[in-house]
């Protein structure tokens, strides 16, 4: 069954974990492509990290099957798995110089010291941390620290590279270039990946799929374009971009398209498996144009509550007949204030139907 | 793995085939017997030689649990067979090695069911030695590696090995000697089961009389312990809330001075706080004589009795309250008490309402903690009892004194050990649920507010002169050994230290000739040999408890901290009565004092190290397992390096302990291993003070020298570690910085 075109996959079978009365994971299945980076992404608390722990083996499966590489690993301890994880604290040996803790690995399985720290000087010039190896990871920065813990998994030369929440302890900043560069060496090394993150767009930045979890359950799985384009249910329409939630009606479906009734105005939108009546219309906060109100124009009326400004965009919270709507403005040049009574407009982008749910 | 498999199955062999198999009188490290006849000789025979050499024929079954292994070596791992044969050999190796050392004895079959059958002369066997000790540990593991291989906590030989051990050891060295102290209490004189006999001597008019109410008879031992019990922990909670109040809420100059004072119960052996008071008020006593000179009072005997007593636990155990309640003090968060007083509360109505509440289950935990110390205490009703019996003393008396009734004693014992296991209970239950400490870990900003001054006041009024009077019996103990004779001869004198501690260089070389020496050396070799041994046990135990999860794994904890709530005097009792006689004849040799050491000081051991272990990120541990090293080594590489403070505060614990404790081991010294402190009570019981005295000091200073240079050590390890941290910055500093960040 093992075959070479699997080296590098994951797959879960039905997996179930329990602990005690909590289910953190409830009947997930799923695979991973080789060479794949693929991120887990939801709320708190929705086994995300359960998730990555029981593929490194640090738990196991209260049902279920867990595959690597196509080998069942379900029992086998996280020692005996060739997978390696960068933790979230780095969890870098304190009293271990950088290139012992790189080369801790290699050393405990088998490969002599020499040979096991030129191996690790090298991984270190690969994450840009040459001639830092005798210091101890106490003087290195937060950045720094996590890429000894990237050199420190990678040297390994795993089949996954299992990475939970790696840039949470970077500053805003930093954590843009750093998920750049893990981003390159997984490509460049044709690694397998899994990460985890709480960041939907950290997720869109560096994934080639994504995972979103709710609940225990995977609520979706796709690219980044599919998540954004074509979220399955409300919950994916929000947590993937924003969205305002509103109920409309759809009046009439032709070929792939339907026309939907939004409060009195009309769109023509992608049908996908919508059919007639009342259906859930997600519409992103740039898909909402405002124009001040004067005279008959066409549009919703509506009533700014809020408007916030922001420098590069506006923020309003527009009160209508739909409910409250979050709008965001890029293109503003006064921009409205807040009391105004506005005409409100919808773009052709920006709005999806979704199941309610 | 299976290289360990190979090891321990070569342990099994040498314990079976070459190394003497039962019990050897001048031990195995003396090694005359190697030229003594071995292998031959019938005391020094392996065990297959005995089987035909003297016909002991019970031995042979054992070969087969060496013999089954070698089949699971041509398994793999995987195979359900390699598990079965390793389970197979072990238990029915460990469990026949039991059996046939209880079955037979130095005088036959013990059980009188089969005595008739095979009465035959020959037919004995003395206590197991190491042989019979390499065998079992090897059965031990081979079994805990079948189990392992089955997957017993997931697979992993070195933790499932580990909690086999610890259970093995804890289940011989605690529970089966307990175990005989209950058997023991319900056996009549002649060792027939009888439980007439028990509720004889347990409702005995002696252990629960309140004659003392009435007439002038002393009380049942039962009351005067409880009661000396209920008092001391009163009273020393009382001293040391005062002293941790001084030393947290005010501005106390001297609070560093004071916070040494919790290191002196540590150095301080049991019974040397009496005889310091027995110098300043016994008859002869330089206050008693002060007193009677000024006011022409009759020397009375008043300390000898429960106010000596009392008064010497009372200055043993409040520095150990003292400690615990610093840290309860500490744990109050000051945010409540400024929360209290921007209610307008003043400082006496937040400490009375808010301070004081929040502090109440770690007041009860040092009540309870003094209340087992005190129970437990042997050293100080010994030298300062006198009528005033308790139960700690009653059973040494009762099994060295002419009575010897040892039944009458395992009595006694269960209702000490009745009484300090409902203190140890009550302490695990009640602060389980309520303990509002806060031990987040996260810094609570906000100073903690000072006392009201009545309440400053009434602290420093009754902690201050304590503590002097604390200071004046430590200089006493420093002093006394210099002095000729107390109360008759003030003058000063070496003579007491010559007596124990002379050096003579003969033609012959160096030798000792003062009369300490012997005790002296032994007792630092033995405490030597049981510190690291104690530390091992703990930490590892703190290890298993921490970092692994498993069934029944609070019974497992309360396992081993069980043996923290049993007083010294029944660990004393219950070790003769279990291993005075085979399979474990342990009675007399050096080494039944090093495991007593390693079984008391344990829960101390393992206190730390789950203390230390608890603060080291779980996620150390979990990155190098995924980097594929085992547990075993992640132990080795990982956790034991990062634990070095604690496990230098558990040797240096264990050790000082070991030679400081005096309660069970005065049951277990022989004439070949007789430890300081048994040797110093004899030379009080004589009425030696001097060099008694003498010896107390030296003991003192030793101790206090090993504390300070294993400090000292451990600090210029640091210092040295930060001089090469910061070359290393240098050097690094200098080279040029290739950061993708300069991209
Ligand atoms: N050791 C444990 N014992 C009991 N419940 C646990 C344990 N570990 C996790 N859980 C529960 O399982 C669920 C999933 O936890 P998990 O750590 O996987 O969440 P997560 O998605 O990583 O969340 P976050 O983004 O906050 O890290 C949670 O409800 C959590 O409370
Ligand atoms: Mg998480």
């Amino acid at each position: 069954m093992k075959s070479n075109h699997d080296k590098g996959s994951v797959v879960f079978d039905h997996v179930i974990k329990n602990y005690g009365d909590v289910t953190a994971i409830n009947d997930v299945s799923f695979r991973v492509e080789p060479g794949n980076l693929v991120t887990l992404l939801g709320p708190s608390g929705c086994g995300k990290t359960t998730t990555l722990r029981m593929i490194a083996g640090l738990e196991h499966a209260s049902a279920g099957r867990i595959l690597i590489s196509g080998k069942d690993v379900t029992q086998l301890p996280a020692t005996d798995r060739d997978v390696s994880m960068v933790f979230q604290s780095y969890a870098l040996f304190p009293h271990m110089s950088v290139v012992q803790n790189v080369a801790y690995g290699l050393v405990a399985s088998g490969v002599n010291k020499q040979e096991a720290h030129a191996k690790s000087e090298d991984a270190l010039a690969l994450v840009g941390l040459h001639g830092y190896g005798e210091r101890l990871p106490s003087e290195l920065s937060g950045g720094q620290q996590q890429r000894v813990a990237v050199a420190r998994a990678l040297v390994l030369e795993p089949e996954v590279l299992l990475l939970d929440e790696p840039l949470s302890n970077l500053d805003a900043k930093l954590r843009r270039q750093v998920r750049e560069e893990i981003r390159e060496l997984q490509q460049k090394l044709g690694l397998t990946a899994v990460y985890v993150t709480h960041d939907q767009e950290e997720a869109m930045a560096v994934s080639d799929r994504i995972i979103v979890m709710n609940k225990s359950i995977i609520a979706q799985e796709g690219s980044p374009k599919t998540l954004y384009e074509e979220p399955n249910s409300s919950f994916i329409a929000d947590f993937i971009g924003d969205a305002n939630l509103v109920d409309v009606e759809i009046l009439d479906r032709a070929n792939d398209r339907v026309n939907v009734d939004i409060a009195g105005l009309q769109k023509y939108l992608p049908a996908r498996e919508f059919s007639l009546g009342p259906a859930k219309l997600a519409i992103r906060p740039d898909a909402i144009q405002l124009t001040a109100s004067a005279g008959n124009q066409v549009g919703i009326t509506g009533n700014i509550r809020h408007a916030t400004y922001l420098g590069n965009q506006m923020q309003y919270d527009v009160e209508c007949e739909l409910g409250s709507l979050f709008v965001v403005d890029y293109q503003f040049k006064q921009g409205l204030i807040a009391g105004s009574d506005v005409q409100i407009n919808f773009a052709d982008r920006g709005l999806v139907l979704v199941k309610a749910n | 793995m299976k290289n360990s498999l190979v090891l321990w199955l070569l342990v099994g062999w040498v314990g079976y085939f070459i190394l003497p198999w039962y019990l050897l009188e001048d031990g195995l490290f003396a090694f005359d017997w190697l030229f003594d006849g071995y292998p031959f000789d019938e005391d020094y025979s392996p065990a297959f030689i005995q089987v035909f050499s003297t016909d002991k024929a019970w031995l042979l079954p054992l070969v087969i649990s060496l013999l089954l292994p070698l089949k699971a070596l041509t398994l793999k791992k995987s195979d359900r067979a390699y598990a079965s044969y390793l389970i197979c050999s072990g238990s029915l190796g460990l469990a026949y090695l039991v059996i046939q050392g209880f079955a037979i004895g130095v005088s036959g079959w013990q059980f009188s069911l089969f005595a008739n059958y095979f009465l035959d002369s020959e037919f004995n066997q003395y206590g197991m030695g190491y042989g019979a000790l390499l065998y079992g540990l090897s059965m031990l593991m081979l079994l805990t590696t079948g189990l392992a291989a089955r997957g017993v906590m997931k697979g992993d030989v070195f933790v499932t090995s580990s909690i086999g051990l610890i259970i093995a050891i804890v289940t011989v060295f605690v529970f089966y000697p307990v175990s005989q102290v209950l058997i023991s209490a319900f056996q009549d004189n002649q060792g027939a089961f009888s439980s007439a006999s028990f509720i004889d001597k347990f409702f005995d008019e002696k252990i629960w009389g309140l004659g003392c109410t009435t007439r002038s008879v002393s009380c049942g031992i039962a009351w005067n312990s409880l009661t000396l019990a209920l008092l001391t922990a009163t009273i020393t909670t009382g001293l040391g809330l005062a002293f941790a109040l001084i030393v947290t809420r005010t501005g106390f100059i001297w609070k560093k001075q004071l916070r040494l004072l919790t290191v002196l119960p540590i150095i301080t052996p049991p019974f040397v706080i009496g005889l310091a008071l027995i110098l300043l008020f016994g008859r002869s006593g330089v206050v008693t004589e002060f007193f009677a000179d000024l006011f022409g009072l009759e020397a009375s005997r008043w300390l000898y009795g429960l106010p000596g007593v009392l008064f010497a636990q009372v200055l043993s155990f409040t520095p150990i309250s003292f400690l615990v309640l610093i840290g309860v003090v500490e744990g109050v968060s000051p945010s409540m008490e400024e929360a209290s007083q921007t209610l307008r509360a003043d400082r006496w109505n937040t400490f009375k309402n808010v301070s004081l509440p929040l502090m109440r289950p770690g007041l009860a935990n040092a009540f309870l903690l003094s209340f087992i110390e005190s129970m437990a205490d042997f050293g100080n009703p010994m030298v300062l009892g006198g009528n005033f019996e308790v139960l700690s003393t009653e059973i040494f008396f009762a099994i060295v004194g002419a009575q010897n009734d040892q039944g009458y004693a395992a009595v006694l014992a269960i209702l000490l050990l009745a009484f300090t296991l409902s203190a140890f209970f009550a302490q695990r239950i009640w602060l389980g649920k309520k303990s509002y400490v806060t031990v987040s870990g996260k810094a609570d900003s906000g100073a903690h507010m000072g006392l009201n001054p009545m309440l400053k006041m009434s602290c420093y009024s009754i902690a201050l002169p304590w503590a002097l009077l604390t200071l004046v019996i430590y200089g006493m103990i420093m002093f006394g050994g210099f002095v000729k004779s107390w109360g008759y001869d003030h003058s000063f004198t070496m003579q007491h230290y010559e007596d124990a501690f002379a050096l003579n260089w003969t033609e012959l070389g160096l030798v000792w000739q003062g009369a300490a020496w012997d005790s002296f050396w032994t007792t630092l070799s033995i405490s030597a040999i049981a510190a690291p041994l104690t530390a091992a046990v703990g930490l590892l135990t703190a290890y298993l408890l921490v970092r692994q999860s498993f069934k029944w794994k609070s019974g497992f904890e309360f396992g081993t901290m069980l043996s923290f709530a049993i007083p010294g005097t029944v660990i004393g009792i219950s070790y003769i009565l279990a291993f005075n006689v085979p399979p474990l004849e342990l009675t007399g040799t050096g080494v039944i004092l090093i495991i007593c050491f390693v079984f008391r000081n344990m829960p101390v051991g393992v206190r730390g190290g789950i203390a230390a272990m608890s603060q080291l990120d779980k996620s150390l541990d979990e990155a190098s397992l995924t980097l594929g090293a085992n547990s075993f080594s992640t132990f080795r590489n990982v956790i034991l390096p990062l634990l070095r403070p604690a496990i230098i505060a558990a040797l240096t614990y264990s050790f000082v302990r070991a030679i400081t404790s005096v309660s069970a081991v005065i049951f277990l010294v022989s004439a070949d291993h007789n430890m300081a402190t048994s040797y110093i009570i004899g030379l009080v019981e004589n009425g030696e003070f001097g060099i008694a005295i003498a010896y107390c000091s030296v003991l003192i200073l030793v101790m206090l020298s090993v504390i300070l240079a294993i400090n000292l050590l451990v600090g210029e390890r640091k210092l040295r570690r930060s001089n090469r941290l910061s070359n290393a910055i240098k050097k690094n500093s200098n080279a040029p910085l290739k950061l993708k960040e300069a991209e």
